[in-house]
């Protein structure tokens, strides 16, 4: 067992699934991009890194004059004592003292390669897990939208985990290149000939963990792949347990798991028939090796060209060199998967583009007038040859500063684009929106932030705090977390969990429904007092009371001179019926505006649309 | 952010890890099958290693240690039978390693089938949302555990200390007193070995601990990239991911602290007893009680101690933390399933329309507070009832306990005149489907989710289907039709998109009961009414229990009935309940209210 391997398998447990893995063959990684890669680490870490490999060398070293010391002890302590009946003191004491001295220099070399090699692989690999983050939280919208979140997670953590894993194994390498040099100029020293068996069998060591490795490696990369798989289908099937019961397919569900399953069994034991063939070698050639020297050894001791001192080193060296030797291995086996590692992480770090924010700063407070002009969007790069693509279409409208304006439009017509172009998360293709008489684009972030809060459909609650799910770490008094909070109709349940504001939601804290999630948002978005709310169907898992309740207490905000200009998305009639005015949205144009009433008088659609209900229960009656 | 964290696993016990081991093994026949042997061939498979100690004595004191008139045809013999010997040695480590590997891998495959399967068995799955995440590491994680136990530490434990043994075992042959030198040399190493461990294992706690941290808020910027965006929190999201990463980078710094000076230390016990094996050697040797091969072949017999000893720390925590992987997955599989199929012993419904039949029914989640009081109700074949009630009245265990997806803690359901949990589940699921809120999907095509309704539909049933509940409009927007990829659990449709497939899907599956718990909730009116109306038509001569989310749906019901905190307190059509006081009439006006006031007073 090495210590490099129980590295990876800390690893294999830690990594999230990477369905990806398998792309090595693919992507052929030369030895060059693998050095290249070497490199770049190495320079980011000189210092420390120089010092695992001192340690490492010092380790090398020592390791060969410890068999050094006892072909020493055997000529000058062990032999002469025999041989005359009488213990030779001063170098007997050398020889303790010499023993002592090369194993405490050797574990100062092992705690140098180990704790400091140790030392720079994590801290490359924490180096990378904040510059793929980073360029996260500066990507723009677009760029997130065009990854799936599953690939990006997994950039950040296994995939920047496989980048640096050679690093663990890099320092003993190098320790043991310096090994083997010292190894065999000992041996030189010691006898030629005796010189030529650690000649084939060093090499032949060498070659055969390069070839182990090079065979091993993208078959080990191929079932982390499949352990991906078999951890995503039980994911899901978990997931949709409540379908797969309730259509009964429980046992075509077994059925599928088993098909990954035993994918991963037969990989792994694939993996184990290479490992039962090349562990055994490797650990009987260096003992093959010893009996060569001794066979070898016997002739040469007679002929008195070599003394008995030196055979007893040779044969000990092989017992203390072949272990080692295999991080040579490890790194060339390791090399590929990083290489591999490396092209998906800088595929991340590469990425142009972030949303260019302008200078300008709005002040004042309350609400703002919004004027959109001939804007036009679609999805993705392609440039669409007809504008058949366009998910909106050259919308122009003016909402006059505090009025409440409806956004209503069957699935698909474009609604929640709008929203996200209102805060930027996206820009359009073509046109303007300005906000108090200002492009937004010539907002600062900050300042774009400050006065739009947009409440999204879906809610996203941080691993945190309910006070920092709702101040997102600005500096405002819990009694306005409380006033928002009462307005959301939220101040019932937080007062009810454990410990009011201090209550830990997310993973590892309480798990709220989605009704409650949703009026965290919200709350998130109002204690900030914007002064442009859009709120993107942002209370569909509400009961219909609360929500009423809800909107109320924001319409009698509005009515006063200090709430915000809102823009709202809504099918509910209760919704509408609170707004100023509406804008009726078809196919990514707006295909009318005015009151709901004038509407439902001159538009169809629009009636069919929202007046569904009541136009079914006319039919009954 | 400080939540007071507990260790994500308890500290597993030292006590039991046999028993676990052995009740393991007993769960998988496969790893047991030819065990012996296995051990058999690990145990010759040690031997490769004391050969080499005992050559070099004999070798030394046939001469070569005198320089001279070496004993040629003595140790001749030795080196063929050593050599002989290591090559036994490496075919049987070779056998014992492919013995053990296809042994452990298919036994623990089928450990991992059976808890998949016995996990949807279970009726925790469908209750307990949170509870999913641990269940998926029980077939992954643990399991792989598991198998790097069997095929890695396993295989160490039991070499190396099969070689220290033989080791032991030759050193005290040769002599006592020396055997005696080189355990005291190494005895600290073994004193402190239970301490090290323990230190390594709370010291890998952490790292797991600051690892699931890490995966939390490295989510952040990902999962809620448009949140940090659209509230300009860039750098307090960073700051907490630079946290998470610093967490993690010092917990792994520590366990590697503790690494580097385990295996230190064991470098320099093998040093201080070469140094004890020379001198006490030597003077021993003198009085004439050792030879000199004897003395050599010591400093080689150390060796053989450093190594395991170098690793023992390492491998007692991995040993630990497996075993305490395997009692999971084992205490898993002892979980009883609590809805069980009756499978063949079970009866099967009557063909036709069916009724059902609440008696004295109360269902509580184990510890908590009962969800549904002392319900009782039938429902007539070919009636189309509607489910009325505020968010939490136990609208949604009414229908779980009507489909099956729980069993009541008190109480009979019947369907028919049948006691539901006598009906075998294939039998049950063909009659009997609910069509749950959230439409979850799974990550494939359209129409590889349709199929999850019927299995064998042509692509032209499949359209039919999309037909039949006017929903072409819809369907001729997806871009690639029937093969339009849905995305992970559906998301690359909008909701309202996933509980039109999920209706068609159980349209498919062309029930005589339906139960529709709020599946249109997120599409808009227009589709939904077209939709459910076409559905009511196609299931007309069906029985349906809707759980209505608008109240539209229970005025043109047959029969309504009205939950309120736990009980069934109303029951009877619109008509009836509109005009008596209750939670009915009260539901109903301020539904009117929201939809319709308002717009009458602006028209």
């Amino acid at each position: 067992m090495s210590d490099k391997q129980s590295v990876s398998d800390k690893e294999t447990v830690s990594v999230s699934t990477s369905a990806e893995a398998d792309n090595l063959g693919a992507a052929r990684p030369s030895t060059a991009n693998g050095m290249a890669l070497l490199g770049r680490g190495i320079r980011e870490q000189k210092k420390l890194f120089t010092l695992s490999v001192i340690g490492s060398v010092l380790f090398g070293a020592m390791t060969v004059a410890d068999a050094w010391v006892l072909g020493w002890a055997t000529d000058h302590v062990i032999r002469p004592s025999f041989a005359r009946g009488d213990i030779t003191k001063g170098a007997l004491v050398a020889a303790v003292a010499l023993f002592m001295a090369v194993a405490i220099l050797r574990a100062l070399g092992i705690i140098g390669r180990r704790l400091i090699g140790g030392i720079v692989f994590y801290r490359l690999i924490a180096d990378y897990r904040r510059k793929v983050t980073r360029k996260y939280l500066e990507l723009p919208m677009a760029w997130h939208h065009r990854h799936p979140t599953g690939q990006l997670l997994s950039n950040a953590n296994a995939d920047v985990e496989a980048v640096w894993a050679v690093f663990m194994p890099l320092p003993m390498a190098i320790g043991v290149v310096a090994m083997l040099v010292a190894a065999i100029v000992a041996m030189l020293a010691a006898d030629v000939v005796l010189t030529v068996v650690g000649l084939v069998v060093f090499p032949a060591l060498f070659i055969i963990n390069i070839g182990y490795q090079r065979w091993l490696s993208p078959r080990v990369a191929h079932a982390q792949a499949l352990r991906g798989s078999v951890s995503a289908v039980a994911h899901e099937s978990f997931d949709g347990a409540l379908v797969i019961k309730s259509l009964g397919r429980e046992a075509d569900e077994t059925a599928r798991f088993e098909t990954v399953t035993n994918e991963l069994r037969d990989a792994n034991i694939a993996i184990g028939r290479i490992r039962s063939i090349f562990d055994p070698l490797l650990e009987a050639l260096p003992n093959i090796g010893i009996l060569l020297v001794v066979l070898i050894g016997m002739g040469r001791v007679t002929s008195g060209a070599a003394a008995p001192g030196d055979v007893v080193q040779i044969a000990y060296l092989f017992t203390v060199v072949a272990f080692p030797v295999r991080a040579i291995g490890w790194v060339l086996g390791e090399l590929p998967r990083s290489v591999v590692g490396w092209n998906r992480v800088r595929n991340v770090l590469d990425a142009q583009g972030s949303m260019d924010y302008g200078t300008d700063v709005l002040t004042g407070d309350g609400p703002v007038d919004v004027s959109v002009r001939d804007l036009s969007f679609r999805f993705g790069d392609s440039s669409g040859q007809d504008g058949n693509g366009d998910v909106l279409r050259h919308i122009a409208f003016d909402i006059e500063a505090g009025k409440v304006i409806a956004v209503v439009g069957a699935t698909g017509s474009g609604k929640s684009t709008l929203t996200s172009l209102l805060t930027r998360l996206v820009d359009p293709v073509t046109g303007s929106i300005h906000i108090a008489g200002r492009d937004i684009r010539e907002l600062t972030h900050e300042s774009l932030a400050k006065t739009v809060a947009v409440v999204p459909q879906s809610t996203f609650l941080f691993d945190d705090s309910v006070r920092e799910n709702v101040t997102l770490s600005a500096d405002i008094p819990d009694d306005d977390v409380w006033a928002a909070l009462r307005t959301v109709q939220a101040e019932g349940f937080v007062s009810a969990l454990g410990r009011g504001l201090d209550t830990e939601l997310g993973e590892r804290g309480t798990t709220l429904s989605g009704g409650q999630r949703q009026r965290l948002a919200l709350a998130r978005a109002l204690v900030r007092r914007p002064r442009l709310l859009v709120m993107d169907d942002a209370t569909s898992a509400l009961d219909p009371d609360i929500e009423q309740r809800i909107l109320r207490a924001l319409a009698n905000q509005t009515a006063g001179a200090n709430g915000p200009t809102v823009l709202v998305v809504a099918y509910r009639k209760a919704t509408i019926a609170l707004a100023d005015e509406v804008l009726f949205l078809d196919e990514g144009t707006i295909a009318d505006r005015g009151s709901h009433a004038e509407l439902i008088g001159r538009s169809a659609a629009y009636r069919d649309l929202v007046d569904a209900y009541d136009q079914a229960r006319e039919a009954q009656a | 952010m400080s939540s007071p964290n507990k260790p994500e696993r308890p500290i597993p016990e030292r006590i039991g890890g046999f028993a676990v081991v052995r009740r393991g093994l007993a769960m998988s026949p496969a790893i047991k099958q030819g065990l012996g042997l296995t051990m058999l061939l690990a145990i010759l498979s040690t031997m490769g290693g004391s050969v080499v100690p005992i050559v070099i004595q004999v070798t030394i004191d046939s001469g070569l240690g005198k320089g001279g008139n070496i004993d040629t045809g003595k140790v001749g013999t030795y080196l063929a039978v050593a050599g002989v010997l290591i090559a036994i040695t490496a075919v049987c480590a070779y056998a014992m390693r492919v013995r053990l590997f296809t042994a452990s891998e298919r036994g623990l495959a089928e450990v991992r089938v059976d808890a998949f399967r016995h996990v949807h068995d279970l009726s925790m799955l469908t209750q307990n949302a949170e509870r999913r995440g641990v269940l998926v590491s029980r077939v992954t994680s643990d399991i792989d555990q598991v198998s790097l136990f069997l095929q890695f530490t396993g295989i160490m434990i039991i070499v190396s200390l099969g070689q220290m043994i033989v080791a032991t075992v030759i050193m005290a042959y040769y002599s006592w007193q020396l055997t005696i030198v080189v355990l005291v040399c190494f005895l600290p190493l073994a004193v402190s070995l239970k301490y090290f461990a323990e230190r390594m294992s709370r010291a890998y706690d952490v790292v797991r601990r600051t690892v699931g941290e890490l995966l939390a808020v490295i989510a952040e910027p990902v999962v809620g990239a448009s949140v940090v965006k659209s509230y300009a929190i860039e750098s307090r999201t960073q700051r907490r991911v630079d946290k998470g990463i610093d967490g993690n980078l010092q917990a792994n710094i520590r366990a590697q602290r503790l690494v580097a000076v385990t295996f230190a230390s064991a470098g320099v016990a093998g040093g201080l007893a070469n140094a004890g094996v020379i001198t006490a050697g030597v003077i021993l040797g003198v009085a004439g009680n050792l030879s000199m091969g004897t003395v050599i072949a010591f400093a080689f017999l150390v060796g053989l101690f450093v190594g395991p000893v170098q690793i023992a720390t390492q491998v007692i925590t991995d040993a630990q933390n497996a075993i305490a992987s395997w009692r999971r997955v084992i205490d898993l599989l002892d979980t009883p399933a609590d809805v069980v199929d009756p499978g063949f012993a079970g009866t099967a419904l009557d063909e036709g329309a069916l009724g059902a039949t609440f008696d004295q029914v109360t269902f509580a989640y184990p510890g908590g507070p009962p969800v549904l009081t002392d319900i009782n109700v039938t429902i007539e074949p070919r009636e189309r009832i509607a489910i009325v009630g505020e968010t939490g009245s136990g609208k949604t265990t009414f229908a779980k306990l009507l489909t099956r997806l729980m069993d009541p803690s008190a109480g009979t359901v019947l369907l028919g005149s049948t006691d539901i949990s006598k009906v075998n589940f294939d039998n049950l699921r063909q009659h009997v489907v609910m069509v749950p809120q959230e439409g979850f999907l799974f990550d494939s095509s359209l129409a590889d989710n349709l199929r999850y309704g019927k299995r064998d539909a042509t692509d032209a049933q499949l359209v039919q289907a999309v037909d039949d509940l006017e929903l072409t409009d819809w369907f001729e927007s997806l871009s690639q039709g029937l093969d339009t990829p849905v995305g992970q659990r559906g998301e690359s449709l909008s909701a309202g998109e996933r509980q039109l497939v999920a209706l068609i899907r159980s349209s498919l599956a062309n029930p005589d009961f339906l139960v529709l718990d709020e599946a249109t909730s997120a599409v808009d009116p227009q589709t939904e009414l077209r939709a459910t109306r076409a559905l009511e038509k196609l299931l007309s001569g069906r029985t349906s229990v809707t759980i209505a989310h608008r109240l539209s749906t229970a005025e043109t019901a047959d029969r309504i009935l009205v939950f309120d905190a736990g009980r069934l307190v109303q029951d009877g059509n619109h008509a009836g309940l509109i005009g008596v006081e209750g939670v009915y009439a009260r539901l109903h006006t301020s539904w009117v209210a929201q939809s319709h006031l308002s717009i009458d007073l602006q028209r």
